[in-house]
């Protein structure tokens, strides 16, 4: 690496790190990722059983099969992948060269 | 009371005098506008305004009513900050479009009439396309030609539909409509084109994101929104409408993620929540058209919002392409945060905007037991977090560093864009005190209930789960400079091609007929010259396209000495 890109890197000049530069601070962003998706996915799990204990439920379903435990959670996850691994195949039909309609 | 104005004729006859001002006199004048036409049109109260009668059909000049009234606060409200991020370096010509093109929009949502709406409507796209044009490049040029085409034809079948209703039954009046005749099919396929009907919508991701940085706020804020009150108007409940905003929803976000200029996944992402829109107005309920009403007031908002972070990123680094952007919250760490506000409202997260109208139509979808068309809004809510949510902050300002080291955006952008993000949030978090007081009915819709706020938020987490996930292990679409092909190949190169054969073929065979021709009748030649050659009165071309802009300027003409002339100090009754 240049040592030009290194200064970029430090943020210029000022030679001042920027906050994202750390790697370690990508990862604790993801960790904390990690606690929230585990928490809303829990609160799924826990609804059965608070609703045959005490028959509060955190969410009452429109329709029985969105009940389901963790179904938002599936659709969610499941809708993002196929969305990404669709357009990448939607690309080898449409994609061209940036100046496809200017030459 | 309007007084002797009405609202439209406020930011349409002030922008005349903007060529005049320079500096700040120029900008206290274009700020002071739209708040003048503000009190103009909250000052009017309810009812019907300026009625007159035109080749013997009435027109009311101005209706306001629930659904018309909050479009009017919204264009005013957008024209206002849009007005206020166009401050740094924005040209006259931009100020005096963007101001006619607002009280266009204005004009248009207050139309009693169809006549008076076709005349607005045509002046939405003949002042837009300057916001296009100012970018000063070949590139935006073409692209403005093509955008005045489409929007032009679609005044033009909307004339035609116009033509055919008032023919059948009589009348001009702009209510409920339906789809039974040619005529209203006709008026449902020209307002679809200015929605971005599937298939109709290229104009719409061609010209965006060749607009100057500030043209494309204004143009993401009016036409497609006229377009979402008109169906709302005329065409609530139309069943069909449902289906074609699903489709409006789906097929955007797969361009979306692949495409690499972020104003286009904007555009992209335009037609994704138009069809929200679309499909809550092809529902009908109340529920639905109110979270239609309110979707669309949001949208103006988060998505005016990311369309000035990326105006602003545009003006400090003269790109906004993923393949060359990244790392420039180093740079802009204030707009890469109002940028996110805007990722995050659009998304839905809870108390963000988004959160609070696009759970309205999706309610009362299933409310009508239309629950296939749930579940592929339920996925396409997964995309917008994908292009939207993730893509234009992640890639425009957290993404791989590309060493482009620049200045933050100029105050003026960022109080714009602090604007948009406090209504976001204020919308998003205290929806009853101004947003839906103001929809069309009454809304017994509660947003933040247990279920909705658990299943959105896992929703949204493990959709940026599986973000991280296919990050992490390269599996994201990779930043391309690229093109993708859409429907818009079939006029820019099949259609093309298809023109420029038929004119070789037709030259060539002219020139075989004028060959034999001019040997058998030479002389003649000479005299046909003189009115049909080149030069000659009957040998000009005079496309219809021509006829239609005079017939709108002289409708227009018209109608500005009838606002002169007619006292609007009386209220009129409904009829």
């Amino acid at each position: 690496m240049t040592a030009e890109k290194m200064a970029a890197r430090k943020g210029g000049a000022g030679g001042r790190g920027h906050y994202f530069d750390d790697p370690k601070r990508w990862k604790r962003l993801i960790a904390i990722l990690f606690v929230v998706c585990a928490v809303v996915f829990a609160l799924d799990l826990l609804n059965p059983l608070l609703k045959r204990i005490s028959g509060f439920e955190l969410r009452h379903p429109e329709r029985g099969w969105e009940g389901f435990p963790g179904f938002y959670v599936f659709y969610g996850f499941l809708a993002y992948t196929a969305i990404v691994y669709t357009a990448k195949a939607l690309r080898k039909g449409v994609m061209r060269d940036e100046d496809y309609y200017d030459r | 009371m309007t007084g002797s104005l009405p609202p439209a004729a406020a930011m349409i006859l002030g922008a005349l005098l903007v060529p005049l001002l320079r500096g700040r006199a120029r900008s206290a004048w274009v700020l002071l506008l739209p708040v003048a036409s503000l009190v103009l049109l909250v000052s009017a109260g309810e009812g019907e305004f300026g009625r007159v009668s035109i080749f013997s059909y009435e027109l009311t000049l101005l209706r306001v009513d629930g659904l018309s009234r909050i479009f009017g606060l919204l264009f005013h409200i957008a024209a206002f900050i849009g007005l206020v991020f166009a401050r740094r370096g924005g040209s006259a010509l931009e100020d005096a479009s963007a101001l006619v093109y607002a009280g266009a929009a204005v004009g248009a949502v207050g139309a009693g009439d169809l006549i008076t709406l076709f005349v607005f409507w045509e002046l939405l796209a003949l002042s837009s396309v300057f916001l296009v044009w100012a970018r000063r490049s070949e590139r935006s040029y073409r692209a403005g030609i093509r955008y005045l085409i489409v929007q032009i034809g679609s005044g033009v079948i909307l004339l035609a539909g116009i033509i055919a209703h008032a023919r059948a039954t009589g009348s001009v009046a702009f209510d409920h409509l339906g789809t039974e005749t040619l005529g209203t099919r006709l008026i449902l396929l020209g307002i679809g084109i200015k929605a971005a009907f599937p298939l109709l919508h290229n104009w719409l991701t061609d010209a965006y994101p060749e607009a100057t940085y500030s043209g494309a706020v204004f143009l993401s804020a009016f036409t497609t929104k006229v377009a979402v009150y008109a169906l709302a108007r005329g065409f609530a409940g139309t069943d069909l409408l449902i289906w074609v905003g699903v489709v409006m929803t789906m097929f955007p976000i797969f361009y979306a993620v692949i495409e690499n200029d972020l104003r286009r996944v904007l555009g992209y992402s335009m037609i994704n929540q138009i069809g929200f829109m679309v499909c809550g107005v092809g529902i009908g309920t109340e529920m639905a058209v109110n979270g239609a009403v309110a979707h669309a007031f949001n949208d103006v908002l988060f998505k005016g919002l990311l369309f000035m972070s990326m105006g602003a990123v545009l003006y400090r680094t003269g790109t906004t392409k993923c393949s060359e952007l990244g790392g420039l919250y180093k740079s802009m760490p204030k707009t890469a945060g109002l940028c996110i506000v805007g990722a995050a409202s659009i998304s839905a997260f809870p108390l963000f905007s988004g959160f609070v109208s696009k759970s309205m139509v999706m309610a009362a979808a299933l409310e009508q037991n239309l629950d296939v068309a749930w579940l592929f809004l339920l996925f396409a809510s997964a995309g917008v977090l994908h292009h939207a949510g993730i893509k234009i902050p992640f890639y425009g300002f957290f993404g791989p560093d590309s060493g482009i080291r620049t200045k933050e955006a100029p105050t003026s952008m960022l109080i714009a864009m602090g604007m948009a993000a406090f209504l976001c949030v204020f919308n998003g978090t205290f929806p009853t005190w101004f947003l839906y007081p103001n929809l069309p009915y009454e809304v017994t819709y509660v947003p933040f209930t247990r279920a909705h706020v658990i299943s959105q938020l896992q929703l949204l987490f493990f959709a940026v789960l599986a973000f991280v996930w296919l990050r992490l292990s390269d599996r994201e679409p990779h930043e391309l400079p690229s093109t993708n092909l859409d429907a818009d190949w079939f006029y820019r190169r099949f259609g093309a091609g298809l023109a420029l054969t038929a004119g070789g073929v037709a030259r060539r065979l002219r020139n075989a007929v004028a060959a034999r021709t001019v040997v058998a009748a030479g002389g003649a030649i000479g005299s046909a010259r003189r009115y049909m050659g080149p030069k000659g009165v009957l040998g000009r071309t005079w496309p219809t396209g021509t006829s239609v802009i005079w017939v709108a300027i002289l409708l227009l003409v018209f109608l500005l000495l009838y606002y002169a002339n007619t006292p609007f100090t009386s209220a009129l009754p409904p009829p």
